[in-house]
């Protein structure tokens, strides 16, 4: 992913910041431009997630995509944040612990690196709570 | 809007094909088409190309020229083409806008092809590719790949309606044995429920025999209006309904992760415009890249109730021979996925079941058939339905 595409959404990343649309009090993340519900009529702000939330389903990944190779195996979840939102993060834990409604929380950890000398992206990750 | 048919078919062999370029393989199935119908390149109005990845596949755009251009239609006749792209329901896509194109009565005689040439990349950069049909900033970022996104699918179903590992395994076992009898088809070899669950895991719950392949292979249909398509056919497959439907590009943005509303209302839209339901079809071709897809894809197009396409299944109901059958051709799992021309070989397959010869694989007496093909994790459906019968 190249510098200005990653850096653009940079704060979402780092910060776990979407949106909250005013009008039908929906929130998102990943940030919507446009609340997909009532559209032009709706009234967008930034919102700053707790990080809160539980495991809605998850996979074991052994076969990785590029440049998730030397990270194997590694578990994706899709994360049900308490105030509504999903969205699809890394669990760090060992892949036995991970089940169906267990409760984690957000870290600020390493993504991925454009090779050797490319840049590295950060951006948020999850933990079991018990941890 | 005019009535449409399909009067010539044509399908490569899907594959690896090392010798063979993408335009070879083009060209092989539309001329193969064009044969079939018995239509020469100057009664050609129009024609329309799925195609996902040429640009990262073959690293070659402007795919809809390309193509014209090596069929022999662009000079002298510059017949116009268009390429279609919905990911791997760019094939689907790319029949419906054909459709269309007839339907409307600005073209009459409109090729309809999809063809994608896979292996021209080590298997990384392919896979790669293909993550791009799902949400690149979202979702590839944190290291999703496509069978990481459908095993997180599987896992849900699995903890919401009991589904097991033996009845996933049970979608590739029917389908390699469907495969078996189709001369185009990548793995014509069977295999057993302890095999698929002896191979290597990609992403839990799904093996590697759980997963279609990287394939190359191209397709191409000749559509007509009704009214005239017994001027070149004496059996024409008319098509009764297309439909259409998105849903959002990332998976954890849906309603139900185990529901694919897009198929749920592309199949509804169908049903409605061909004025028919489940019961009313003999057999379907539904979009099987995972074996946990097809269970999806029989539950949201009604021909099992919601949780129930695994035990299904493994009852043998959608084997060739049971209530409904599902796949005959050997789905994308034995036929291979070849994502830019799967669409349009599901449709083929239908024209031949319904003509009658589909040789091993034949359903018989049908009369009625569907295609179900899906771009991404769910974010395209495209639904066709034909019939024997105008």
């Amino acid at each position: 992913m190249s510098v200005p595409r990653f850096w653009r959404k940079q704060l979402a990343r780092y910060n776990l910041i979407g949106t909250h649309c005013k009008k039908c009090d929906d929130y998102f993340y990943p940030p919507r431009n446009m609340c997909p519900a009532c559209r032009r009529e709706g009234e967008i702000e930034d919102f700053k997630f707790s990080g809160k939330g539980e495991v809605m389903t998850y996979t074991v990944i052994h076969t990785a995509a590029e440049g998730f190779e030397n990270q194997t195996p590694y578990v994706l979840g899709i994360i049900k944040l308490e105030e509504g939102p999903s969205l699809t993060s890394q669990i760090i834990c060992d892949p036995k612990d991970v089940s169906i409604g267990m409760k984690v929380s957000p870290v600020f950890r390493k993504l991925g690196q454009d090779g050797e000398q490319g840049m590295i992206y950060y951006g948020t990750k999850f933990v079991p709570d018990k941890c | 809007m005019r009535d449409v048919a399909i009067i010539g078919v044509k399908n490569t062999k899907f594959g690896e094909q090392w010798d063979r370029s993408f335009r070879d393989l083009v060209v092989e199935a539309g001329v193969g088409a064009v044969d079939d119908a018995g239509v020469v390149g100057g009664k050609i109005d129009s024609m329309f190309v799925g195609n996902m990845s040429g640009g990262q596949f073959v690293e070659q755009e402007h795919i809809g020229a390309l193509i014209a251009d090596y069929s022999g239609l662009a000079k002298d006749i510059h017949v116009p083409s268009t390429r279609v792209e919905a990911a791997c329901a760019s094939g689907g896509l790319a029949l419906r806008q054909g459709i269309y194109a007839v339907a409307s009565g600005m073209d009459d005689i409109v090729i309809a092809a999809g063809a994608e040439k896979m292996t021209d990349v080590p298997s990384a950069k392919a896979s790669s590719a293909l993550a791009a049909a799902a949400d690149r900033e979202w979702e590839g970022i944190m290291g999703a790949t496509f069978p990481g996104l459908y095993a997180m699918i599987a896992k849900m179903h699995m903890h919401k309606y009991g589904t097991t590992s033996e009845q996933l395994a049970s979608v590739a076992v029917k389908n390699h044995h469907n495969g078996q009898h189709n001369p185009i088809a990548q793995y014509k070899s069977p295999i057993t429920v302890e095999s698929v669950l002896k191979s290597i895991m990609v992403a839990d719950p799904l093996h590697i025999f759980d997963c279609s392949p990287i394939t190359d292979g191209a397709s191409a249909v000749v559509l007509a209006p009704a009214d005239i398509a017994h001027e070149f056919t004496d059996t024409p497959i008319y098509v009764k309904a297309t439909a259409q439907a998105s849903d959002t590009i990332a998976l954890h943005d849906r309603r139900d992760i185990t529901t694919l509303d897009a198929s749920v209302v592309a199949g509804r839209r169908a049903y409605e415009m061909a004025k028919m339901g489940p019961k009313d079809i003999q057999l379907v071709e539904v979009h099987d890249c995972f074996t946990i897809a097809e269970i999806c894809a029989i539950e949201d197009l009604g021909f099992a109730k919601k949780g129930e396409g695994g035990i299904v299944t493994q009852n043998g109901e959608t084997a060739i021979g049971g209530r409904i059958p599902v796949n005959t051709s050997g789905g994308l799992k034995s036929c291979g996925h070849p994502v830019g021309a799967t669409g349009v070989k599901q449709a083929i397959e239908i024209v031949e079941q319904l003509r009658g010869e589909a040789g091993k694989r034949q359903v018989d007496g049908a009369e009625i058939g569907m295609t179900h093909n899906v771009g991404g994790s769910g974010a395209t459906a495209v639904v066709h339905i034909f019939s024997r019968n105008r």
